[in-house]
């Protein structure tokens, strides 16, 4: 029996290093499932109007109860500090949210993050009494940055969003590992379930996955994949991996050789 | 039978004409939206949800209601 190996992040404790966006699904239903499978306990939400006109289009909440799993309200879509902080306090309003994911965009090819708008809106926020996750560059100065603004965890991204591509730059990522003791969560373009076994392995503390899922042929599968990727990265990480050589070491004794 | 006014506002980026003199809280009931899984903004500002039903709505008043969708 290993001890318990929880995710702390703003002193609250979750069993899953995996957490899940809710965008891009077929449906709803799909959604829920996938949710399910993966074991995540936080989930991504974005903030948008209500539908006036057809008000019968189905509620995310109805899908997935925020009592049983935790709401992330993330500021997609947001280019600005003004538009985040102002999406931000509208979700506080919604249930009194206070963990939140920031995520202020630079450039809409990319969909890189503007650093300075997101320190700006991370120092604001922080003040404010939310406890900011920050989707970030893969820059070390930044995340010390976020870290010294009062950013609750430091959610690097692993390449553009919902490209898929993995994550480009290993040194980065242990470099910023090296540096901090906050949650280091990758998010953003990881593609598949090996993806995110290579980002535990590196030392993060979680995962932040939607497209990968969301879009793969078969939602599901890659849900319990993912599920199954982040906890063999992390028992990987956890049990010191060999030190690596040029030259080949048997596996099989010399001795009693025939 | 008293003739009813109606005021011109903006509710979620469209306009829309409602009867006068009613509240925010009036509103939120006649969409038959639920007031625990929504948020709301009135010309740019959060309004307490407590305070809606002290809230009455004004000719060219700006709203903003807003819920949690799927997103990543």
């Amino acid at each position: 029996m290993t001890k318990l190996d929880n995710l702390l992040i703003a002193k609250k404790k979750f069993k899953s290093r995996l957490i899940v966006g809710t965008g891009k699904y077929k449906n709803m239903s799909e959604c829920a499932k996938a949710v399910k499978l993966s074991g995540a306990e936080i989930v991504t939400v974005a903030v948008r109007r209500v539908n006036i006109t057809d008000k019968k289009k189905p509620l995310l909440m109805d899908y997935i109860d925020p009592k049983k799993i935790t709401y992330l309200p993330n500021t997609a879509g947001c280019f600005t500090s003004e538009e985040a902080l102002r999406t931000l306090r509208l979700a506080r309003e919604i249930g009194g949210w206070k963990l939140v994911k920031l995520e202020v965009l630079g450039d809409k090819k990319t969909l890189f993050p503007d650093m300075l708008e997101t320190l700006k809106s991370t120092e604001v926020l922080s003040k404010e009494g939310f406890k900011v996750m920050v989707y970030c560059n893969d820059d070390p100065l930044f995340a010390k940055r976020l870290e010294n603004v009062g950013a609750c965890a430091i959610m690097p991204l692993a390449a553009p969003i919902g490209s898929g591509l993995g994550i480009q730059n290993k040194t980065n990522i242990k470099i910023i590992r090296s540096q901090t003791n906050l949650p280091l969560i990758i998010d953003a373009g990881l593609g598949q379930a090996s993806d995110a076994t290579v980002a535990m392995e590196l030392g993060c503390d979680g995962v932040l996955v939607n497209t990968a899922i969301a879009k793969a042929k078969d939602p599901l599968k890659m849900a319990i994949a993912m599920k199954h990727a982040v906890l063999s990265g992390r028992q990987s990480y956890l049990s010191g991996r060999i030190a690596k050589s040029i030259y080949g070491s048997a596996s099989s004794p010399i001795k009693g050789k025939i | 039978m008293k003739k009813v006014n109606k005021i011109k506002i903006r509710l979620n980026g469209k306009y829309i004409r409602i009867q006068e003199k009613i509240t925010l809280f009036n509103l939120i009931k006649i969409l038959k939206l639920p007031i625990k899984k929504v948020a709301i903004e009135l010309n740019q500002k959060i309004v307490n949800k407590k305070s809606l039903v002290k809230i009455k709505i004004k000719k060219n008043d700006k709203i903003e209601i807003v819920h949690f969708i799927g997103g990543g």
